[in-house]
């Protein structure tokens, strides 16, 4: 029965019409809408290129939010995998209580997505907020986090690390597949507990990081909530990520063609960085498979 | 010496209780937030900004009678019916689609398998942001605008590939033996499916329906560009406008909504927490 080919091919029909319809119908859509000017109201006009010359010449604000979506990238990304890494590393010591802990922590990547948490997030940065109070009781200035654009995306930054969670349970599964031999032979040889982790945890769970990273790179390419509620894209433009900029001439402005053509640089950009990464994995990624041939 | 190691792979030997100080610490100023959130919700307005503690001086529910009944003609009652009217059809067409799929994928042979298990891992990756604005040209053409249908509709055909991909996962780890003997009882493929795949299935279905229902309680994006009259808001909106609609926010009742609002994806993720964190484990994907 499992051999009868259109049985098989009738089951995965909804999901072929749903990618031909949803997906991909789109996809190829938003790419010809970028080289038109369209406001909904007249029929879409055919300007060629001209979107596209635009923001690279004659637009400082895409600019910049490209620069902000890049500095957001940067920091956020190694900083919630880096401490997923952390976490996970120390969660993987068999300790009593494991399942309350990575309950615990895993729950902030469950909510982080929601408008209530940006709601507290807005709330805990304001002037007056639990951030700052803490700050004053340990006698130090309070800093204006919502209105110093030097501060604001360390905000936005600091949710998407908090949401940790996700990429903390997929290590979690890689470190348990790490031999304990390999710990224990390090053991008898003297290493030391940070030298296990760097010269045996690491190497072996490069493929995890590698996907952890990728993932949580597409990720942050397209936080919205975060700058949307609890900045706004303030003070000075200084977390107006470009997520938010496609929503506002899209959807706020109706300049679709100038929207459409921003998503897709948006799309190159997570595409190229992607392919760079793939190709760069072959360096430091390895597969458990290959270990003895690289001897 | 042999035999600790075995209990702690690459464990601190014998200071377990210097590393509980470091995750009880880690999981306090994590949670402290969530904590602090629910005791300011019975807080005054002004002791919400001068009081770190959490534990409020006298418990004051008004500011969730206030936060409730909203400054709109509608209260929240209306606002959670409508959640709810997007998220419990949306799973219910999520895990139909999902599951038929999934089954495809993972037990028949048919032409372009290999082609399209490719494309749907890929559209795991692709930004869905690029989607949005042609996606609202389609459901503006069809007059779906300023319904539920655009967010509930695209799920009954299996385009949460997040989902199809846990469950072929899942089903890839289950052996044959039992759908061979059905088959030659004389099950066809959908009694087999019924009888012996669905109930296999069990733990990663209620991994779909938990995320699918927490995922579709947190989406904003969708409601914000697609519904447009306040009555058909869900909470997500209803709350993002409790604070945009005046210069002097309420913090209190904004805070106590806050707070009712995430009842429901707390509850559902602490019922099923077990299962749900297993299923994310196994496929691993969405962050």
């Amino acid at each position: 029965m499992y051999e009868n080919k259109r049985l098989g091919f009738l089951f995965v029909l909804p999901f072929v019409l749903g990618v031909l319809l949803f997906k991909l119908f789109p996809f190829v859509m938003s790419f010809a809408l970028s080289f038109t000017q369209y406001d909904l109201i007249d029929p879409p006009q055919f300007v060629g290129l001209e979107n596209y010359r635009e923001l690279a010449l004659d637009d400082p604000l895409f600019r910049k939010s490209l620069g902000v979506t890049l500095l957001f990238a940067v920091l956020a990304v190694p900083l919630r995998v880096g401490f997923a890494l952390f976490i996970a590393h120390v969660l993987n010591f068999r300790l009593r209580g494991i399942n309350f802990f990575r309950a615990a922590f895993y729950l902030p990547s469950i909510l982080g997505g929601s408008i209530a948490v940006a709601v507290l997030w807005r709330f805990i940065f304001a002037k007056h907020g639990l951030v700052n109070l803490l700050l004053t009781q340990a006698g130090l200035e309070p800093i204006a986090w919502l209105a110093d654009e030097h501060y604001s995306m360390w905000t936005i930054v600091l949710l998407f690390t908090w949401q940790f969670g996700s990429a903390m349970v997929i290590f979690l599964a890689a470190l348990q597949n790490v031999p304990v031999s390999l710990y224990e032979a390090a053991e008898c040889d003297g290493a030391s507990k940070l030298q296990q982790f760097w010269s045996i945890t690491v190497p072996l769970i490069t493929p995890v990081i590698f996907f952890n990273m990728i993932m949580q790179m597409v990720h942050a390419f397209q936080e919205f909530n975060g700058p949307y509620m609890i900045t706004e894209g303030g003070p000075l433009s200084s977390t107006y990520v470009l997520a938010l900029y496609i929503y506002d001439q899209s959807f706020r402005f109706f300049n679709l063609g100038y929207g459409a053509a921003l998503s897709w640089v948006l799309f190159a950009l997570v595409a190229s960085l992607s392919a760079i990464s793939f190709w760069s994995s072959k360096y430091w990624v390895f597969y458990a498979g290959e270990k003895e041939q690289r001897k | 010496m042999s035999a600790h190691a075995k209990q702690s792979p690459g464990g601190e030997g014998g200071h377990p209780w210097l590393r509980y100080m470091a995750l009880v610490l880690v999981a306090l100023v994590m949670l402290y937030p969530l904590i602090w959130l629910i005791g300011a919700s019975f807080k005054s307005n002004g002791e919400i900004f001068t009081e770190v503690g959490f534990w409020p001086q006298r418990f004051d529910f008004s500011a969730y009678a206030k936060g409730w009944k909203t400054s709109t003609e509608y209260t929240f009652a209306t606002y959670f019916l409508n959640s709810f009217l997007i998220t419990i059809p949306r799973i219910i067409v999520t895990v139909i689609s999902c599951v038929l799929v999934a089954y495809a994928f993972a037990r028949f042979e048919f032409w372009g398998k290999k082609i399209l298990f490719s494309i749907m891992v890929g559209t795991m990756m692709l930004p869905l942001i690029v989607l949005r604005l042609p996606q609202y040209l389609v459901f503006r053409e069809l007059g779906w605008l300023d319904s539920y249908l655009p967010l509930v509709v695209p799920s009954a055909f299996a385009t949460d590939t997040f989902f199809i991909f846990m469950l072929v996962q899942f089903l890839k780890g289950i052996p044959r033996d039992m759908e061979e003997a059905a088959q030659i009882d004389g099950c066809n493929a959908l009694q087999l499916l019924w009888h012996i795949i669905v109930p296999l299935l069990k733990p990663a279905i209620v991994s779909v329906i938990v995320f699918q229902f927490i995922w579709t309680m947190n989406d904003f994006m969708g409601p914000l560009i697609y519904l447009a009259s306040v009555e058909k808001y869900p909470v997500s909106l209803a709350l993002k406008m409790s604070i945009g609609a005046t210069e002097e926010v309420e913090w209190a009742n904004v805070i106590a909504i806050s707070v009712v609002a995430l009842i429901p994806s707390v509850a559902v993720f602490f019922a099923a927490q077990k299962h749900f964190i297993e299923g994310a484990t196994s496929s691993g994907v969405k962050g």
